[in-house]
């Protein structure tokens, strides 16, 4: 019975946190551009970084 | 051996010699490679079925981008564009190269979703135009839009649909432990099972409370219009569900359901969200209709000053100015100037009309020779494009009145249940059980047969067809369209840009030498006409000629050279109507004549012959000309035609056909369509459509072929049949376990493996309709 007592809010716990993270990822749009998102990843990053705002002197 | 062109991969024509197919095409490939970005030629893959990405000659010519600007909370420049031509992630990759790289440009991100692009720059250090201009001629086409204006209710939704998803997902899954532990555990005793019911509530009730909203406010809305809906039954039997397992958990009783009434929100949104996001992209394809709105309008006033304004903002009776190939933002009178006027969008003719002082122009229309001055007649909502998209939204009334099988099924299915619910009650009463027994026994019915396969039937067949056509070019726009096209017996079709390509293209008839042709394009080139460009287009070697004027509505002329109209070179008019064509005039040589035709699709006449031998009958209405509609119908087979149909026509035509009793899909391009469209039963578009007629229509189809149509009527039936199917499996079902439930020996156990086992059963069979090709 102890053994529940402590796993019981541990599962909770574990799932409610990957909810917070699907729904923090929802709202800062994520999930906005699916198709985008598969893609951009093989971009390389050595001139002018697609997607990234360029650096500060510009190039 | 035709090479493909360097920058647009199109195939370049015979006797063009270099990499390219046109001139902007080199200048394209120059910015790219000046820019050290030819990577991007490495890495794309063409979509043959997106815009080529060949520029126009009119970059920028008919949107004013400052007004479009916005400015932002942190100060910066701020303009949301839609973009045309993506073919895949390495044109995303060139655009925001290319934008990244202009000076005061601080973000530039291309949704690939949605494809929309949104730029920020630190004012004053650029402007929209000059940032876009690369953009622009590389070959995308750019159209601003106001964020504001844009309809993100659907939007809203759909993210309100997967937060609902997530929250029922977590539920059941943390309430499936609890239970399969009460379940598993026979030697439980009943304080532990108590607790064990205690926490399942505890993480299932909120869940539920938030997640039912979706259903709850469609249910609501079907019983305050005296209608039921299958999301009666769901919200019903969940929360009865809920508050029964509730009071069970009070009185340390063993039946309680949380699992169930939260496994079935679970799959339900599941089913929900994969049904809007599955139309998703044609919505916002559809969303495009914008851009006519986002035309400014140049104002003349009296000192001579000028105003580019918004067209609401003009009053009748104001001068206004349009440039060379601008659209018309007002209903007027042409004031002064001549010139040729595209009235395809309005007419579905492909020909233009010359305009000169007197002549009445309209909104939606493009000038495309020499300036003009028009007097105001009627602005906004008093233009005839405004007059058209009326027309288009009350036909599309009619049909909405159009009840999806689901709901169709819901209306019977809906009282059966509550019934036999009700019977169960009575039933048990009379037989002297104790009221609470009697209950129980009346909510196990309505939770065993809380329609989930029923619920899930349609949506899942209609998330697999609308997949299935997506990969083929072939977007769903509307709820029941794939219904309404089983139900299809008539196949409408208009002329322009469906059953033909939509752009003329010039005859080779022997008429006239290489020579000529190249004399011809060389003038040809300065022209927005298209005939025109037809013209140039076929000789693309050709280099513009020096000194050629136009005169607007009548020709062009280099020197003693002329190519125009009949009257222009000199010939009497032959009287009968031989179709679209150009005239070449030299000195000392007899006029050469150069034919244009609007050529069928290249499957159009084994398309319509299919259809026909799969007993559906066609028809042809083209708001053209006689013979050039006779040529075609010819060409396609296609028997039944009217020539020369006003819009109104089109619809009267229509609505004679479900007069007598016939299912019509439409299938049409132009605006003149886009009431027809909204008339029929249901209608399609192909993808290079004005905008307003994609909105219009519930299927759009991309690509130069016609066979889609024919592909969206099989997928359509087979759907149907699949449908019909499943809800044949889902009464089944309820058949063996209904009994069961009024005796009084379902469980908790019973009543979560049934309804898991009917669904997959569903959704198994759903996905037959991804395999196998016809």
């Amino acid at each position: 019975m102890t053994n529940l007592l402590m796993l019981i809010p541990v599962a909770l716990a574990l799932g409610l946190l990957g909810l917070l993270g699907f729904l923090w990822a929802l709202k800062t749009g994520q999930f906005d551009d699916l198709d985008g998102a598969a893609h951009r990843i093989l971009f390389d990053d050595d001139d002018a970084g697609p997607g990234q705002p360029p650096g500060p002197g510009g190039r | 051996m035709t090479e493909s062109c360097r920058h647009c991969g199109l195939e370049i024509s015979e006797g063009v010699s270099g990499e390219f197919c046109c001139r902007g095409c080199e200048g394209a490939y120059a910015i790219v490679h000046g820019l050290g970005l030819d990577t991007y030629y490495r890495r794309r893959c063409i979509d043959p079925a997106a815009r080529p990405l060949r520029p126009d000659g009119d970059v920028g010519a008919a949107y004013d981008f400052t007004a479009h600007t916005l400015r932002n909370a942190k100060g910066e420049d701020e303009i949301h564009l839609m973009v045309e031509g993506i073919h895949c992630a390495a044109c995303i990759w060139l655009i925001e190269a290319l934008l990244n790289r202009q000076n005061g440009v601080v973000w530039a991100r291309v949704n690939m979703t949605t494809r929309r692009l949104v730029i920020r720059w630190v004012p004053g250090e650029n402007t929209a135009a000059s940032i876009l201009a690369p953009v622009q001629r590389v070959g995308y086409r750019l159209v601003p839009y106001d964020p504001a204006k844009l309809n993100r209710e659907n939007e809203k939704h759909e993210k309100e649909l997967l937060r609902a998803m997530a929250v029922a997902g977590f539920a059941a899954g943390n309430v499936m432990l609890f239970s399969i532990s009460v379940w598993a555990g026979g030697d439980m005793g009943p304080a532990t099972r108590a607790f064990m019911h205690w926490l399942s509530a505890l993480v299932a009730l909120p869940a539920i409370a938030w997640c039912i909203r979706p259903f709850l406010g469609s249910a609501l809305t079907a019983l305050r219009a005296g209608r039921t809906n299958m999301d009666v039954p769901i919200t019903l039997g969940v929360l009865l569900t809920a508050g029964m397992s509730l009071f069970e958990t009070i009185t340390w009783g063993r039946h309680a359901y949380f699992d169930s009434a939260i496994m079935l929100l679970f799959f339900l949104l599941v089913g929900r969200y994969l049904d809007s996001r599955a139309r998703g992209r044609a919505r916002t394809a559809a969303e495009h209709l914008l851009a006519l709105e986002a035309v400014s309008v140049t104002v003349l006033e009296a000192d001579g000053t000028q105003r580019t304004v918004p067209p609401e903002r003009v009053a009748a009776g104001q001068t206004v100015l349009v440039a060379t190939g601008e659209r018309i933002g007002i209903d007027g009178i042409v004031a002064a100037g001549v010139s040729d006027i595209d009235t395809s969008l309005i007419s579905g003719e492909s020909v233009p009309v010359a305009a000169a002082p007197g002549v009445r122009v309209f909104a939606g229309t493009i000038n495309l020779s020499a300036p003009l001055r028009l007097t105001v007649l009627a602005v906004g909502e008093r233009t005839l494009l405004a007059e058209i998209v009326r027309m288009m939204e009350t036909a599309e009334q009619g049909r909405a009145k159009y009840v999806a099988l689901a709901d169709r099924v819901a209306r019977w299915y809906a009282p059966v249940v509550h019934t036999a619910a009700l019977a169960t009650f009575i039933g048990w009463e009379v037989a002297g059980a104790v009221w609470q027994n009697a209950l129980l026994n009346a909510v196990s019915v309505l939770i065993i047969t809380c329609p989930c396969a029923l619920a899930l039937a349609v949506p899942v067949v209609q998330v697999i067809g609308s997949g299935r056509l997506l990969r083929q070019g072939i977007l769903i726009k509307s709820a029941t369209a794939l219904e309404r096209l089983a139900e299809v017996d008539t196949v409408v079709f208009d002329k322009t840009g469906t059953l033909t390509a939509g752009k003329p293209e010039l005859v080779r008839d022997g008429g006239w030498n290489e020579g000529d042709l190249a004399l011809a394009a060389s003038l040809a080139l300065v022209s927005r006409h298209p005939l025109a460009r037809a013209l140039a287009a076929a000789c693309p070697s050709a280099r513009s000629a020096e000194d050629v004027r136009e005169e607007p509505g009548r020709g062009l002329a280099a020197g003693d050279i002329r190519l125009g109209s009949r009257q222009y070179v000199g010939i009497a008019d032959g009287g009968a109507d031989a179709g679209p064509e150009l005239w070449l005039a030299v000195p000392a040589r007899a006029p050469v004549r150069f034919a244009f035709t609007d050529e069928p699709r290249a499957d159009a006449a084994a398309v319509v012959a299919g259809l026909r031998r799969r007993g559906y009958a066609i028809e042809l209405l083209s708001g053209d000309r006689r013979p050039t509609v006779e040529r075609v119908a010819a060409a396609a087979g296609v028997a039944e035609w009217r020539a020369e149909c006003a819009p109104a026509d089109k619809v009267a035509r229509l609505a004679e056909l479900r007069g007598a009793g016939r299912k019509v899909l439409m299938v049409g391009d132009g605006l003149n369509d886009a009431p027809a469209l909204s008339a029929a039963h249901v209608s399609m578009s192909p993808s290079t459509a004005v905008d307003v007629s994609q909105t219009a229509a519930d299927v759009v189809f991309q690509g130069g072929r016609l066979a889609p149509v024919a592909e969206a009527l099989t997928v359509a039936r087979r759907a149907t049949r699949l449908v019909t199917q499943n809800f044949g499996l889902a009464i089944a079902y309820n058949l063996f376990t209904v009994p069961l439930a009024v005796a009084g020996l379902v469980t908790p156990l019973i009543a979560a493996i049934a309804m898991s086992a009917s669904s997959l059963v569903v959704i198994g069979n759903a996905l037959r309709l991804s395999r196998g090709r016809k």
